[in-house]
């Protein structure tokens, strides 16, 4: 398979030297591609690559703050991603973008309806829908409803709806997300389809399954730069990898705890996400254990699980010799375990209550029926204190500080309860750099004390840095698990990425 | 406290203006006597009870349509109970409230058990209890006739204080009912745990708070409370019919909430501030009667000072939002 990019033919869109900044953050470095008419190029990184920003840059979500886009050889700026998708770039995003409430043909047209005066041609549009969905191989009724569509069937809907468009570029985010596998042979040959006649795909993945059946070309980037290419033909899981990764391990050894007794152990344990994958494995106290993983990978869902928010399917938890199931959060804090969730704003803290409240949320319940005023205030002068919680006084509402501050807050919570074991989500998103080491310290601290610690992170330094040991969890399993000296990040993102059933 | 500020003044405003009107009109303080101070301590201690009922339950972001409809079928059951059924007061009365309660929870279950929205749950309500009453008393109105005269010390009593004026047993119930709530909302875990959850559904429920339970347990207050203002509804005008007895009470309920200061996202409120927003309420019906300014235009004056206090109360916010 080799791209026709050849015969000096003009690239339909090429980005050069794009780079794109948020708060500080450098999102793109200086990236360049070109994306040829009938060729695959698919696009691979880790969480925070970049890849996502690079494709909203395209789309017009974004605006570049350096380097210039060029379709078809001409300089183009969009301002929105009505321009964009105007000049033929259309971006179909991860997650389903489509108003369900909708028949196939009204959300097809949305926003471009045919009509007369004000009135609907609804007629026209259904006859119009049904040509447009041939071309995707979606057979089903312009009439029916989009809520009544398969995930499958609603990804190809969108894909119409981009080349009704007159899409000459079709960039999508991780399109087989949520599709099942003949969904996905499907979309295969569907793509195989536009390919031949001439339309550029950019296809952003995780899977490498993927890639090796696609792709004309892969372009990979890491920490906002174009890491390297190679042509589909030539790629190998391996070399993916290596492009992917590269960075120097930093490694902040630490003393190794020697694990205590068990603490938690779960069995067959079934995610509502995941029904079919089923997770085994144990904690032991004094163990720091990372969750490695991409995005939808399970690992959120079994946390959520693990700490009762969500009903497991089956399995079966044990908590230093307490039996959970069908357990709810108040009874996996009786048990000894906690979870400091992935969203501090949404799950974490009552944002219009203050740090005090914030606090003695989870333990005031257990000290009686009537608030003990003396046990709250003491709580939240010590937690101030011991977690260097940078707040003028408790009674400040907690939606105005830090992030990391904020996070230190929810930490100070759980750690009120005395937990024996803690999960944490996402310990450090959004968490300032000082803040960040306050955490990891205060984490290694309970570690030395006999806590065991089960902690998910997208940030692979952050995994190397804090694990004892880490699982890495893909499509709902547990796909491997690598000791302290096994780790890194090739061997991580290796079982990340499904190697193991790929 | 700050937030109070508003309403009080309004408060006084309605008092003073009324005062000097009705001092006009007929050259006389016509409106504030003994007589008129009674009557409308006697009616804000019934429609506070309503308030504060409503207040439990906007606290968790939720809403109970149906106050109106629990008021009628405590005012239609406690009659039948004591003179068809011939029971004793101290028989009736608990069992009345016991069927109010029982209502609530029918309500929280609903809400929290099948996730239907308590918009439709209490509106159903406000239709199906009204409709039943209607059904089951024939339309024909409950009297309860004179031999009840104890139990209607309840709502008509006065405790003497001086030789023209008494303070309304009603009122009285009022106070304790409006301390014990008070009392829950900010002392006990529970209140605590209603005001997070009415904020933060679900960082509640990721504390470990029992998010249905208290939602459930909201409901059932609510019901029970409108039960018990029903009671004393129709203790104090001693007849109920079903086709119209507490019709829109659920609405005065809710704006006098909503005026103290009880916010409709939930989470927000003092009880001070329903006992105030509801005496607003009660002291402008009465200004309007004595103003008399005619009755056709009762309800255009109370929606107009409504949303002058809603008005007056986001302005004010802003005002201290911007000083700080």
């Amino acid at each position: 398979m080799t791209s026709r990019a050849q015969d000096g033919a003009p690239p339909v869109l090429e980005v050069v030297a794009i780079g794109k900044r948020f708060d500080g953050v450098q999102a793109l470095r200086s990236v360049s591609l070109q994306l040829h008419a009938g060729e695959v190029v698919a696009l691979i990184g880790e969480n925070g690559a970049g890849k996502s920003t690079l494709m909203k840059v395209l789309a017009g979500v974004h605006q570049p703050d350096e380097g210039s886009l060029r379709l078809l050889g001409r300089e183009v700026r969009f301002a929105d991603p009505k321009a964009a998708l105007a000049a033929g770039i259309a971006l179909i995003h991860q997650e389903l973008n489509l108003c369900d409430n909708l028949t196939v043909a009204g959300a097809l047209f949305l926003g471009r309806e045919l009509r007369r005066g004000p009135f609907l041609r609804k007629r026209a549009m259904d006859r119009q829908a049904v040509a447009a969905l041939a071309r995707t191989g979606l057979e089903v009724s312009p009439h029916r409803l989009v809520s009544s569509l398969a995930p499958g069937q609603q990804q190809l809907l969108e894909i119409a709806r981009a080349l009704h468009g007159r899409a000459r570029v079709l960039i999508m985010d991780e399109p087989t997300s949520c599709l099942t596998d003949t969904e996905t042979q499907r979309l295969y040959a569907v793509v195989r389809e536009l390919k031949a006649q001439g339309t550029a795909i950019v296809w952003i993945t995780h899977r490498m399954a993927e890639v090796l059946e696609l792709a004309d070309r892969v372009v990979a980037l890491r920490d906002g730069e174009h890491t390297g290419e190679i042509a589909g033909a030539d790629a190998t899981h391996e070399r993916m990898v290596a492009m992917m990764v590269g960075r120097q391990l930093r490694s902040q050894l630490r003393p190794a705890h020697p694990p205590g007794e068990v603490a938690l152990v779960v069995r067959g344990l079934c995610t509502r996400a995941f029904p079919r994958a089923s997770v085994d494995f144990e904690l032991r106290c004094g163990e720091v254990v990372g969750i490695a993983g991409l995005l939808g990978s399970g690992r959120s869902e079994l946390l959520r699980a693990l700490f009762g928010v969500d009903r497991a399917v089956a399995g079966q938890i044990t908590c230093c010799g307490v039996q959970l199931g069908g357990h709810d959060p108040a009874d996996a804090v009786r048990a000894g375990l906690v979870l400091v969730p992935e969203d501090r704003k949404l799950q974490g803290l009552v944002l219009g209550m203050s740090v005090r409240e914030n606090l003695s949320l989870a333990t005031l319940r257990a000290r009686g029926t009537f608030v003990d005023g003396a046990y709250e205030r003491d709580l939240c002068v010590r937690a101030i204190a011991d977690l260097a919680i940078a707040t003028p006084h408790g009674e400040q509402r907690v939606a105005v500080l830090s992030g990391g501050n904020q996070q230190k807050v929810v930490l100070g919570k759980w750690l009120a309860a005395e937990p024996r074991v803690l999960l944490l989500d996402e310990p450090t998103r959004g968490v300032d750099v000082a803040a960040r080491a306050e955490i990891y310290a205060r984490l290694h601290e309970l570690a030395g004390r006999g806590v065991a610690v089960l902690f998910v992170s997208s940030e692979l330094p952050e995994v190397l840095a804090l694990a004892d040991r880490c699982l890495v969890m893909h499509q709902g399993r547990v796909e491997g698990e690598l000791p302290r000296q096994r780790m890194s990040e090739a061997a991580i993102l290796t079982l990340a990425t499904g190697k193991g059933v790929a | 406290m700050k937030k109070l500020l508003g309403i009080t003044g309004l408060l006084l405003a309605v008092f003073v203006v009324t005062t000097l009107l009705a001092q006009q009109a007929d050259g006389s303080n016509s409106f504030l006597t003994a007589y008129n101070l009674q009557n409308l301590l006697q009616r804000v201690g019934m429609f506070g009870i309503l308030s504060i009922a409503a207040a439990f339950v906007i606290v968790t972001g939720g809403i109970d349509l149906s106050i109106g409809a629990v008021v009628c079928t405590a005012g239609c059951m406690l009659p039948w109970l004591l003179k068809d059924c011939a029971l004793p007061p101290w028989l009736a009365l608990p069992l009345v409230l016991l069927l109010c309660a029982g209502i609530g929870l029918w309500h929280g279950i609903l809400i929290v058990g099948l996730r239907l929205q308590p918009f439709v749950v209490t509106l159903c309500g406000l239709l199906l209890y009204r409709g039943l009453m209607r059904w089951f008393t024939n339309d024909q109105t409950m009297g309860l006739g004179s031999d009840v005269e104890g139990l209607r010390w309840l709502a008509n009593g006065r405790i003497p204080i001086t030789a023209s004026f008494g303070f309304p047993v009603s009122a009285l119930i009022l106070l304790v009912v409006a301390v014990l709530a008070a009392v829950f909302f900010q002392r006990t875990v529970w209140g605590r745990h209603l005001f997070a959850l009415g904020r933060n559904e679900e960082a509640a429920r990721f504390s470990g708070v029992a998010t249905g339970r208290l939602t459930i347990l909201a409901y059932v207050v609510c019901s029970l409370l409108a039960g018990l203002a029903g009671c004393l509804f129709v203790l104090y005008v001693n007849s109920a019919g079903a086709s119209s007895f507490g019709n829109f009470y659920e609405l005065y309920a809710i704006a006098g909430a909503v005026l103290g200061g009880v916010a409709l996202r939930g989470g927000e409120g003092t009880i001070l501030g329903v006992v105030l927003g509801s005496s607003l309420m009660q002291v402008l019906a009465m200004a309007i009667v004595i103003v008399g300014s005619g009755n056709q235009l009762e309800f255009a004056i109370v929606g107009a000072v409504i949303l002058l206090g809603a008005a007056a109360d986001e302005g004010v916010r802003r005002l201290l939002r911007r000083r700080r």
